[in-house]
């Protein structure tokens, strides 16, 4: 996510670091530098000369001029503009006092909309709340289907009529369904449409004023260019949406769409799509995002990350016998899946302060399958060998290897380095971090 | 060759493909992808939230170039989504010509842009070659860029010409993708080759060019799940696909279409550049071109790659699909809306 504009930026104040002070042209090159990055990522013009003229404001005052690291006061100051414009703090889906809470979903034609109604959908079941899916898009071919599927594989009933023409109607018997199912919120599924379609767009008024929706979902593909604020505007105008989704964040995409959009309708954006899985969605937040564009890393969805996927006893417990020097293999395909679970190790990798920029996909990738690779080992040990790793002798590696369809090579490679791994448990278990280093 | 026209622009379809036109077009005194231009201008016209129009108006209303005209070219081209590359070439080119006297107001100089790009994007007009055996076209792009309407409404097509047509639906990944393919097909009376979802890609599309020769058709296109361009693993799968297609009949596929959604900025030469990495990108089929959306990243890459572009849709209609027009897409991304036909 917006990795080349962390790059970009890093290139404008790697350039003026170490030289104390910084003169007029010296910020007017890294305006020109933020400016050419910002439009690359696909910040709408009018808002990067907004926001230039404010960050040059403020560069060019004492608090930088007269500061011993000028580069680290743009930095901040880069930083906190980012994050103003993206609206400062996280903001949460408003949910209704009297259910159910009404969802309507819109966007442009492929933007993403059946697929995030269901990951949303998927969301806030986890929550404990229960959701009902409208397929209200009756003009794409099988798009009800699709949403149909979709309920399926999240266990989230979808109301859809076969055959319907008339989506006003199906959005208004999807109500109905669910206050009779006493399902609590009905996320209505909408057929996308372009902007300059008048009368797809009367279709969503028709639809918002039929359902009274407690809230309107623009969905923004984050790959979206200069169009975004023609986009946010025409449904600002048409339907008054409360908030955004930026769909498809995983990719390369260095998502301007984000700071166009809500720079110019005001609207927060509420999640961001970051694969194609239907747990792939995550609360967006301003402050993070800046700093990854500023390559500070992503510390704090890391932390959340981890927090949803890992079980805290079972940590605690691993963390006990690896003091104790007592791991067993069992233990540490156990830590693996873990920390897999909370997501491809690529991006989770992007998301430590610096590492961000020298990952690169292909690598990481690499990396990924390799960890394939020792889950298959490790799977293809009996129980006593994973417990006791010393009654592995030769025989046993060759039906491990071929059990696992890797060579005894890689076998010995694993248990080499689980012994050292274990060597070096102990240490630190006994004396700690200093004994380590010491060593 | 008017708006309601059954048949309308099926000629340039048939000149396309390098096939005869059909009877009822031969009297038509001018290629009749005209008709997409025009209610392309009209669309522009009646679009009302753009930014660029107002800021084209001025550049073409101006007696004299002056500085402030060249920013506001500099301005349009960036929100044409351009990309800074490409919009400073080209207002260097235009600023040699307004040296050398060539252009003399803004009027002179919108001319002058439209015929740039128009040279740029097209040495010659758009060309997919069929063989005599099944001509195999694959079709990739990323989630949501209008892959499967774009090979429903070009089955269509050639299936209007008289094309026998297969389908492989190898999109397995998405729900309910094969279904929506299925529905294409059956409007355009062509085969479909399909399997369950989840299924392997690469053996739909071996199907489907095993069948597409076993019945004898002329036209195989091969649907693919749609997927970022970083997505390694599946970038993988995408060359897996191309090569067991080439294993399926030799040669195959003979074109690679990547279809752009015309929303799509800069990130567009990312997809182009990973996509030409996986598979031999052909042509670029640029899609949901609304005149709100501009699509100027084709500029770019063409620039970087050297892709030309070889249809463009503008909506879900049958007839929104036609074979790409360079000037046609030049003067209505840079003519202004209140103008009449440049």
């Amino acid at each position: 996510m917006f990795d080349a504009l962390t790059d970009k930026l890093q290139g404008v104040f790697s350039g003026l670091k170490g030289r104390g002070k910084l003169t007029e042209s010296d910020i007017d090159s890294a305006m020109r530098a933020i400016r050419l990055s910002l439009l690359e990522a696909d910040v709408s013009l009018p808002v990067v000369k907004q926001l230039t003229t404010a960050i040059k404001e403020r560069a060019t005052g004492d608090e930088v001029m007269s500061s011993i690291t000028p580069d680290q006061q743009v930095v901040k100051i880069v930083n906190e503009e980012l994050t103003r414009l993206m609206g400062g703090t996280n903001v949460s889906l408003a949910m209704s006092p009297t259910p159910p809470t009404v969802i309507l979903m819109a966007g442009l034609q492929g933007s993403g909309k059946t697929t995030h109604t269901a990951k949303l959908a998927r969301m806030l079941a986890a929550e404990g709340r229960a959701p009902l899916m409208v397929a209200c898009d009756v003009r794409r071919p099988a798009a009800m289907e699709q949403l149909a599927v979709l309920g399926e594989q999240i266990d989230v009933p979808v109301h859809r009529e076969d055959g319907a023409t008339n989506p006003v109607k199906v959005a208004k018997d999807g109500i109905a369904a669910a206050k009779r199912t006493g399902r609590d919120v009905v996320l209505v599924d909408t057929a996308g449409r372009l902007t300059i379609d008048a009368e797809m767009m009367d279709e969503l008024v028709a639809i918002r004023d039929a359902v009274k929706p407690t809230s309107v979902i623009l969905v923004v593909d984050a790959m979206t260019g200069q169009t975004a604020v023609d986009v946010a505007v025409a449904f600002q105008d048409a339907v008054q949406f409360d908030g955004v989704i930026l769909s498809k964040l995983d990719g390369d995409a260095r998502g301007g769409a984000a700071l166009s959009v809500r720079a110019v309708t005001g609207m927060p954006i509420l999640f961001v799509g970051t694969g194609e899985k239907v747990d792939a969605l995550e609360a967006f937040h301003p402050d993070r995002m800046a700093s990854r564009i500023l390559g500070m890393g992503d510390v704090l969805s890391l932390i959340e990350r981890a927090q949803q996927n890992v079980d805290v006893d079972d940590a605690k417990r691993i963390e006990e016998k690896m003091r104790g020097g007592n791991l067993t293999l069992d233990d540490f395909l156990e830590q693996l899946r873990q920390v897999r679970k909370m997501g491809p190790i690529g991006q989770l990798m992007g998301m430590i302060p610096g590492v961000g920029q020298q990952a690169k996909m292909k690598d990481v990738e690499i990396d990924e399958r390799r960890i394939d690779r020792v889950e298959a080992i490790i799977s293809s040990m009996t129980l006593s060998e994973r417990a006791r790793p010393d009654i592995i002798n030769g025989s046993r590696r060759r039906r491990i290897a071929e059990g696992s369809g890797t060579t005894v090579q890689e076998v010995n490679q694993l248990l080499a380095q689980f012994k050292q791994m274990q060597k070096l448990m102990k240490r630190m278990g006994k004396g700690g971090l200093p004994s380590m280093l010491g060593a | 060759m008017t708006e309601g026209s059954p048949d309308g622009g099926l000629g340039a379809f048939a000149e396309l493909f390098g096939l005869s036109p059909p009877a009822s077009e031969e009297d038509r005194p001018e290629p009749s992808r005209r008709g997409l231009f025009r209610r392309l201008r009209e669309s522009i016209a009646s679009s009302q939230s753009q930014a660029i129009s107002p800021q084209l108006a001025g550049i073409y209303q101006s007696a004299m170039v002056t500085d402030d005209l060249w920013d506001e070219l500099e301005e349009a081209l960036i929100m044409a989504d351009c990309g800074m590359a490409v919009t400073t070439e080209l207002v260097d080119v235009l600023r040699e010509e307004a040296a050398q006297g060539r252009i003399t107001s803004g009027d002179s100089l919108g001319r002058a842009l439209t015929g740039e790009i128009t040279r740029r994007l097209a040495p010659e007009p758009p060309h997919i070659g069929l063989g005599d055996e099944p001509t195999v076209i694959l079709v990739v792009g990323v989630n949501g860029s209008g892959k499967t309407t774009t090979i429903g409404k070009l089955a269509h097509r050639l299936s209007e010409l008289g094309q026998k047509v297969v389908i492989g639906a190898g999109d397995t990944f998405r729900a309910a993708a094969v279904e929506q393919l299925a529905v294409w097909a059956d409007r355009a009376g062509v085969d479909i080759v399909k399997q369950g979802q989840g299924a392997d890609p690469g053996a739909v599309a071996f199907d489907a060019v095993a069948a597409g020769r076993a019945r004898g058709a002329d036209v195989v296109i091969i649907d693919t799940a749609g997927r970022l361009q970083t997505q390694h693993n599946l970038m993988e799968e995408l060359r897996k696909v191309h090569g067991v297609t080439g294993r399926a009949m030799e040669g195959a596929p003979h074109h690679v279409l990547l279809v752009i959604d015309s929303t799509t900025g800069q990130n567009g030469l990312s997809q182009a550049q990973l996509f030409s990495e996986a598979v031999p990108v052909t042509g670029l089929v640029l899609t949901k071109f609304d005149g709100v959306a501009r699509g100027g990243i084709v500029l770019a890459i063409e620039r970087e790659l050297g892709i030309p572009v070889t249809l463009m849709g503008v909506g879900e209609g049958i007839d929104d699909l036609q074979p790409f027009d360079a000037r046609a897409f030049a003067e209505a991304i840079f003519s202004p809306a209140s103008g009449g036909d440049a």
